[in-house]
């Protein structure tokens, strides 16, 4: 055998090695999680909030955390989607002769997504120091909203943009208004793309804890009103897991066997939904 | 007025909001980016008056109670940990990109991408506990093995964790850039007599060189800006690390844990938010140097 043979052979296994590291990463980490984290999990810890002496290993759970996340991530989706959804359908059809334009705005956008998210959370916290406001559900809301907001609108940008310049021409021909193709045709041929779009910034949401530690503060209680503080699910975890107390610390894991399930159901749900898209 | 004129009227009217809506959406997110850069420069303005930004950066003493604000270990702990995961993840993301779009069949790819964004999706924290959970005992092991006496919380374990965050994100690039390399160069280097690894090694290499450059600065900036994995598996000591096994306190750990008490004592605002902006900076630096390569490579190609 030559050697130039073996080189091959060499870089060959080493290259199959590296793709079978990524399966097995995620097979380990969801291990990890799931071996820690199941025996602690308990009805008690889904349903109830935190007792007093929670973080000392007695009753309670985590319901407080779920249902601050469930409300933050849903607030700042929908916060969100009144800001990404007409600006996504306007670079695509009001800018539709502007591409260099529309170009630059991509590129914008694509950098603007790249801000870490603790960026974002430093920034609103100064806002609401100057502004004198206190760390509450809606600022949470607001700075996760902003967050997101990149990236949401790139990926309904890029499912309008699958669509064929026809559905254009043909609506405008009609006599309709460019308004009125983006917001009566478009949307109801791009809806399950823009459900997936959604999906994708609801999973960034709903893992986010860097901007969220500023802004939204930390309760045990569950939020009744929007101007309280509201605990999530990534902070719940990362504070239960510095505790000492080794009763605590599962609960960290346990928690993040809820946060890795939602995930994971999120994910699934948007693969399914673009399949769905291709097919049509 | 007949009903025709009133219908006219209206959608007129309508056509008019729904273009101001869509208009004060796009100037939001124009804005954003510069209104946060602008608050955070104004907020460290009030140090920078004070002591000169070189002194800040290439300062070691950190005593915010005696007003000392050096950021250099915290600069120092984030450079080391960035480049360690990229030292990790690139190679794996590299070979691995090259072994999904040349030799391996169509469906590994297909079973390989929902993967891949499982990955990219889960959240820092989950990264995060992994890494307490498994790869800190890990490197404690292994400098064990090699004759330190260390926790396992380091720059070395920061670097792994954060390693296999941005491989996905690294990934999904690179598989774009070997794709959009036409199949006919290798077709004729292989009808040259080349074997397959060196038609990739002197051709698709080559030609994809750029884009590996881009994935590279985005990987950075990206490693650049994570938070709470990187916190809770760093370790946080204010020291500049000795050693891969030693303990380091990258940037953003600094923002988390000391927002809370920033308030109450003088210029401390000032330094975080100096630091706040110095991190926007640097990743925006990779970043648009990372999409830039990208956009002028797709344009060649």
């Amino acid at each position: 055998m030559n050697r130039r043979r073996i080189e091959e052979i060499i870089f060959r296994t080493l290259m199959f090695l590296a793709t079978m590291l990524m399966g097995g990463v995620l097979i380990l980490i969801l291990i990890a999680i799931f071996r820690n984290g199941l025996p602690s999990l308990t009805w008690e810890m889904l349903t109830q909030p935190p007792k007093g002496g929670y973080y000392f290993g007695r009753e309670g759970g985590i319901a407080n955390a779920i249902l601050g996340s469930l409300y933050l991530s849903l607030g700042a989706v929908a916060l969100a989607l009144i800001i990404a959804l007409p600006v996504a359908l306007f670079l695509n059809i009001h800018m539709k002769n502007y591409e260099r334009w529309v170009n630059i705005i991509r590129f914008l956008m694509d950098t603007l997504w790249g801000i870490p998210s603790i960026v974002y959370g430093a920034f609103a916290f100064m806002i609401m120091i100057a502004l004198g406001m206190k760390a509450s559900l809606l600022a949470g809301i607001v700075t996760v909203a902003l967050f997101i907001l990149p990236i949401m609108i790139r990926s309904m940008d890029e499912v309008i943009r699958g669509v064929p310049d026809g559905l254009l021409e043909a609506g405008l021909s009609l006599g309709a208004n460019r308004t009125e193709v983006a917001f009566l045709i478009f949307i109801r041929q791009c809806s399950t793309g823009f459900v997936t779009a959604i999906l994708l910034a609801l999973g960034r949401a709903i893992g986010d804890a860097a901007a969220v530690i500023f802004t939204a503060g930390f309760s045990d209680r569950i939020p009744t009103s929007i101007h309280q503080p509201a605990a999530t699910l990534p902070l719940a975890i990362f504070f239960q897991l510095n505790s000492p107390i080794e009763e605590v610390k599962n609960r960290a894991y346990a928690s993040a066997v809820v946060l890795t399930f939602l995930v994971l159901i999120i994910s699934i749900l948007s693969r399914y939904l673009s399949k769905k898209l291709k097919n049509h | 007025m007949n009903l025709k004129v009133l219908i006219k009227i209206f959608r007129k009217t309508r056509d008019y909001l729904t273009q101001g809506w869509m208009i004060a959406g796009l100037a939001i997110v124009i804005l954003l980016p510069f209104a946060i850069g602008a608050g955070l420069y104004i907020k460290s303005h009030n140090i920078l008056v004070q002591h000169s930004f070189w002194d800040l950066v290439g300062s070691t003493d950190w005593k915010p109670l005696s007003g000392k604000f050096g950021l250099y270990p915290f600069i120092l702990s984030s450079l080391w940990i960035t480049l360690i995961a990229i030292l990790i993840a690139l190679p794996i993301a590299l070979l691995s990109a090259i072994h999904l779009t040349t030799y391996a069949k169509p469906w590994v790819l297909r079973w390989v991408h929902p993967l891949i964004d499982i990955l990219a999706g889960l959240p820092s924290v989950i990264y995060g506990i992994w890494g307490v959970i498994a790869v800190v005992p890990f490197v404690q092991q292994i400098a064990e093995f090699m004759g330190y006496k260390v926790s396992g919380y380091s720059i070395l374990a920061a670097g792994i964790v954060l390693a296999i965050m941005i491989i996905p994100f690294i990934l999904n690039i690179l598989i774009e850039i070997f794709r959009s390399i036409p199949i006919e160069l290798t077709e004729v280097t292989l009808s040259l007599g080349a074997t397959r690894w060196q038609t990739i090694k002197k051709v698709i290499l080559r030609k994809a060189l750029p884009g590996i450059i881009s994935a590279t600065g985005l990987g950075i900036s990206r490693a650049f800006g994570e938070t709470i994995a990187v916190l809770m598996v760093a370790g946080n000591v204010v020291k500049i690390p000795s050693g891969i096994f030693q303990p380091g306190y990258p940037l953003p750990a600094l923002l988390i844990n000391n927002y809370g008490e920033m308030l109450s004592i003088p210029l401390y605002d000032s330094a975080l938010m100096l630091a706040a902006f110095m991190l926007m900076l640097i990743v925006l630096f990779f970043n648009v140097l990372g999409r830039y390569t990208i956009v002028r490579f797709e344009k060649r190609m």
